[in-house]
């Protein structure tokens, strides 16, 4: 974190040295688009944070913390929709080791939730429409589950 | 008639997300003011973390952003790793993805920068897939709970497959398929307070 905000205001500061309009061009322009996306950013961390105070750590322990076809779709499910921040998805992912999670389920549950984001795809068709959204994050479903596959066909 | 209708429904379309924010107050509030409620309570603790969390380096991301669009040349992008490009943009894409850190809403100004200076769609979605899942300050976090052995394997398997899925996307894709532009305001939700931040 505070490296990128270290290397943004390096940045700004050889771009002002450099050419103070085009600095200021650009930064408005960055801001704009920041600007813009905010309500649609808001909705979504509101809906998640209402979700996700739904669902407690001990919830997903009961869904997910075994082996087989139940948990593996559950795992799927829950890692497309939520949205947790990794410093918490790792220790979690941890204990759900710790209770007879397999392979198998870990690997879905992980690779969902860093490569597909149900509850942000109104960020994500803000940005690139409605068609590349929904088929990115149909694909990397279908991908997740290919990787959850291998991985527990490579150790178990 | 229809007309009205469309505007009622853009104006709630607008006001919505600030409503949701609104709700989650309330119920934290609740907590705070009248009875304990763990709901509210957590809601509301989790709704501060995330916009901490974009506060924190979102703008910072977008600033960034703003730069490299008034300074990188279009044409150098095209050429390291536009539409006709070699394996070697594959490399430049996840070393770029590996490197950041931060959620995934994150990535998107800059692939979206990327994507309008002419890098190839498959890149961009190179680039999305090593964000996702293949940030080093993340694997630390993962080699710490799930043990290297797993994040080792889950990296090894994970990269091949996103790089397949970026070839596969762009050929789903039409050839000329657009993107919307990201300075665009919202369609019919353009409250006043906006402009006088970004004017100045």
């Amino acid at each position: 974190m505070e490296v990128l905000l270290a290397i943004t205001a390096l940045a700004v500061l050889a771009s002002l040295i450099a050419d103070r309009r085009r600095t200021l061009a650009g930064v408005r322009r960055g801001l704009r688009m920041f600007v813009n996306l905010l309500p649609t950013l808001a909705a979504v961390l509101a809906a998640v944070s209402l979700l996700m105070a739904a669902v407690s750590p001990p919830t997903l322990e009961g869904w997910l913390g075994s082996g087989g076809t139940i948990p593996f779709v559950a795992a799927l499910l829950v890692g497309s929709i939520a949205l947790i921040p990794g410093f918490i998805a790792f220790p979690l992912a941890g204990v759900l080791k710790d209770n007879g999670a397999t392979t198998a389920v870990l690997a879905a549950f992980i690779t969902t939730l860093l490569m597909v984001g149900i509850l942000t795809l109104p960020i994500e068709i803000r940005f690139f429409g409605r068609r590349i959204a929904l088929w990115r994050n149909l694909l990397a479903v279908s991908g997740a589950v290919v990787v959850a596959l291998v991985m527990a066909a490579i150790l178990s | 008639m229809a007309a009205r209708g469309k505007r009622a429904f853009e104006a709630v379309k607008a006001a919505l997300p600030w409503a949701l924010v609104a709700l989650v107050i309330v119920l934290w509030a609740y907590d705070r003011v009248a009875a304990p409620f763990p709901y509210g309570r957590e809601a509301g603790a989790g709704l501060w973390g995330y916009a901490l969390e974009m506060i924190a380096f979102l703008p910072a991301m977008f600033v960034l952003v703003g730069l490299f669009d008034v300074w990188v040349p279009r044409r150098i992008v095209e050429r390291h790793v536009g539409r006709d490009s070699g394996p070697l943009a594959i490399v430049w894409m996840v070393l770029l993805g590996t490197l950041q850190a931060g959620p995934l809403y994150g990535a998107f100004p800059v692939a979206v920068a990327l994507w309008r200076k002419g890098t190839a769609p498959r890149n961009v979605f190179i680039y999305l897939g090593a964000f996702c899942a293949l940030k080093i300050p993340m694997l630390t976090f993962e080699v710490a709970f799930l043990g290297w052995q797993f994040s080792l394997v889950r990296t090894a398997v994970t990269l091949p497959v996103f790089i397949f899925l970026g070839y596969l996307l762009e050929r789903l894709l039409p050839v000329d398929v657009a993107i919307p532009d990201p300075e665009a305001t919202l369609p019919g939700g353009t409250p006043g307070h906006e402009s006088p931040s970004t004017a100045k």
